[in-house]
């Protein structure tokens, strides 16, 4: 009776979902996960917007309501989102005034942390940070947010004076492989990564006590109880649900054992509920997934590209009537070309929030250039006789334009067009970052549970899919060019 | 029909026209002769108004030539060029009736008028659905002289129409051009290099030299009386001339 109410509720338009965000971390996912599944077994509807890219995206997208709970840190709220001017006791008000509540404490802490190979850490005689002074020559890899943040890399670096130069940024789940391939020999830890255990870490003290608290606990928008009442008491339930160990064993069943999030949260569920969960979803099928991804990824790739092709041929038009107004078209377009794609995804979120509209954005603004370059070139490079024929009929301006340039610049604005259209299938992959989905998201998750296979269920659709785009556009090379452009080059006699 | 009074233009301060003043007169045809550069295929945009004077003026029809009254006065005119200028996207027939398309003519008007053209220059009909690229340059000077003549111009400007011809083709289109000019009695400019051509195509000449008029009449009587050394030594090479 309940669920035949929710959906006629949910058909009548119902109310809108509770939606959860998480960071492309395991650890990050799987507590989404939870979160979602808490709220529908209460009969709830819930979704799990995974795997954004960073704290500033999810961050930004809470408090602009794009999502509504998210799993986070407190030391990472103290130093990453309040810069160290807030304290962990004073984090609750400070929220408060950007209508976020501080959720339910979920029962571990997961700190950060260095460390080392056991064995390369015995042979140099490294146990406390500080013995870290003595071997400048050592090679670290962080993760590019512990890089950057406030309680990360720099601070550390100052609090204790460490002498290494080789520093260098990447995902944290690739650190573990450079440790274990021995191209790395010192890098930072989450206290909840299975692989401590799994590959005989020695975790280093932090004998100066640099590194802040770091209790998990979830946001949550302070509006939503009143949106969706029973929400917040939904949540609730994970209120100390979960201690180190037990977060350990379930990072360690979807890292290690390449266990789905969702199956790792829902059995966890189970467990804790005594055999009484009805969420466990079943996965679906290897081609469903990557049909659905595909849906997506042309979603993004075409609606951008119609968008930029709509906005960069007029732009191309105008540069090539206008020498100066061109000048300063073709360097603005141009300048977007050089925003790297993380960052310019990053940048929408404010504007647009989080989902397909950043990604399509972002996709646009790079489909510009290529579009309104060959635009340009392909009306300027029209042959001199053929202008002053054009000149000398007295064609009316418009007609000229549509029936004479532009079909003349065909080839040129067709080629541009495909080289947008085959960059978008490829930057569109980074759209996962910002729950764009598409083929990005098994490439990320793939990423973060080094999981090949899941990759290449990304990365080989993804690059099948620019390779038809790049044939698809031979076809559309003989429906938009004029035929008479298409003649082999040497006239019978 | 066109009237030229003190005709000055000068490309980035080199004077290509200087202070030339000349009657077009009706249903002739005055060939501009003279040597490369000498400022004719300048003279010929002048009157088109794909130019526009640095001094004097320009009347067609008793209108002055000015960038307004220009583009409007042009479909008036025919306009040909040395390569035609067929737009290679566009088949011959396309290409024909372009502008009557642009300026909303009936179809069976660009049919009965494409039919009549083709028959005027002698170009076969087949030829008509072809593409540039796949006509000759004898085929393409006949289609591009159709679109000249397509809209009944009053006058028919040429900017060496033969000049990229082999020499059998081009004797035959010289006898095709001069039929076709007597046949419709239209007013003809026409730019050559060649003194056999404008003797042979022009009731009257204008002889240029160094953007100047050196002397305008029939060739007959510009090679009897030459105005001066220099037309004396330009027309010396023709047979027909008094060296003869």
């Amino acid at each position: 009776m309940k669920a035949l109410l929710l959906v006629a509720l949910a058909a009548a338009g119902g109310p809108a979902p509770v939606r959860v965000g998480s960071k492309a971390f395991t650890e990050s996912v799987i507590l989404g996960e939870l979160a979602r599944d808490v709220l529908a077994r209460q009969g709830l509807p819930a979704e799990h917007v995974h795997g954004l890219g960073g704290t500033r995206v999810v961050w930004d997208a809470l408090v602009r309501g794009d999502v509504d709970v998210y799993p986070e840190y407190t030391g990472t709220l103290a130093e990453e989102i309040f810069g160290g001017r807030v304290s962990a006791a004073a984090l609750g008000p400070a929220l408060a005034a950007s209508g976020i509540e501080l959720g339910p404490s979920l029962g571990f802490e997961d700190g950060y942390a260095l460390g080392m190979r056991e064995d390369v850490a015995e042979r140099l005689g490294v146990r406390r940070i500080s013995d870290l002074r003595a071997h400048p020559e050592l090679r670290l890899g962080f993760s590019n947010e512990f890089l950057d943040r406030g309680d990360g890399w720099r601070a550390l670096q100052r609090a204790y004076g460490l002498p290494q130069r080789d520093v260098r940024g990447l995902e944290h789940e690739l650190a573990y492989r450079g440790l274990r391939a021995g191209s790395l020999e010192v890098m930072d830890l989450y206290s909840t990564d299975p692989e401590i255990q799994a590959e005989h870490l020695r975790v280093l003290e932090d004998d100066l006590h640099h590194f802040p608290e770091y209790r998990a606990v979830l946001l949550v928008r302070s509006d939503l109880e009143r949106r969706v009442p029973g929400a917040r008491a939904a949540l609730e339930q994970l209120r100390g649900a979960i201690d180190a160990r037990t977060m350990i064993a379930l990072n360690a069943r979807a890292r290690l054992d390449h266990v789905p999030e969702s199956r790792v949260a829902a059995d966890f569920l189970r467990s804790a509920a005594g055999g009484t969960g009805g969420t466990d979803r079943s996965e679906p099928g290897w081609a469903r997934r990557v049909v659905a991804r595909l849906g997506e990824h042309l979603t993004l790739v075409a609606v951008a590209l119609g968008l930029s092709l709509g906005v960069a041929v007029p732009l191309g038009v105008l540069a090539a009537r206008h020498r100066r107004t061109g000048q300063v078209v073709l360097a603005a377009v141009g300048v977007v070309q050089t925003i790297p794609s993380l960052a310019l995804l990053v940048l929408m979120i404010p504007l647009l929030g989080i989902g397909t509209r950043p990604a399509i954005a972002a996709l646009f603004l790079y489909g510009l250039l290529p579009i309104v370059r060959n635009t340009h070139s392909g009306l300027t490079g029209i042959a001199p006789d053929l202008r002053e024929s054009a000149d000398a009929l007295g064609l009316p301006p418009v007609f000229r334009l549509l029936r004479v340039e532009l079909p003349l610049a065909s080839p040129s604005i067709v080629a541009g067009v495909k080289t947008s259209a085959v960059i978008a299938v490829g930057t569109a992959t980074l759209g996962a970052l910002v729950g764009a989905g598409g083929f990005g998201q098994p490439i990320l998750t793939g990423i973060r549970l080094a999981d090949t296979g899941l990759l290449l269920e990304g990365a080989l659709p993804a690059a099948a899919l620019a390779l038809a785009v790049e044939a698809g556009f031979g076809g559309l090379e003989r429906l938009v060019v004029p035929r008479g452009l298409r003649l082999p080059a040497e006239p019978p006699r | 029909m066109l009237r030229l009074r003190d005709v000055t233009r000068s490309f980035t301060g080199r004077a290509a026209v200087r202070a030339v003043s000349l009657d077009v007169p009706r249903g002739r045809t005055t060939v501009l002769l003279g040597e490369s550069g000498g400022g004719k295929s300048t003279l010929l945009r002048l009157m088109a108004g794909l130019l526009l004077p640095e001094g004097g003026e320009i009347l067609f029809e008793g209108t002055r030539l000015t960038a307004e009254a220009a583009p409007g006065l042009r479909r008036r005119m025919g306009f040909g060029l040395q390569t035609g200028g067929l737009f290679p996207h566009l088949t011959a027939a396309d290409n024909v009736t372009l502008l009557a398309r642009a300026l909303h003519r009936p179809r069976e008007w660009r049919t009965r008028r494409l039919e009549e053209l083709a028959g005027l220059v002698q170009l076969d009909r087949e030829l008509l659905g072809r593409w540039p690229g796949q006509l000759s340059g004898g085929q393409r000077q006949r289609v591009s002289l159709m679109r000249a003549l397509l809209l009944e111009p009053s006058v028919v400007l040429l900017d060496e129409p033969l000049g990229a011809l082999d020499p059998v083709t081009r004797g035959e289109l010289q006898r095709e051009l001069r039929r076709v000019f007597s046949t419709l009695g239209t007013t003809v400019v026409l730019v050559t290099h060649d003194l056999e051509e404008a003797a042979f195509l022009g009731d009257r000449v204008a002889l240029l030299h160094d953007g100047a008029l050196a002397q305008v009449g029939p060739m007959e009587e510009l090679a009897a009386h030459p105005a001066d050394a220099w037309v004396a030594r330009f027309l010396g090479g023709w047979r027909g001339g008094p060296g003869r």
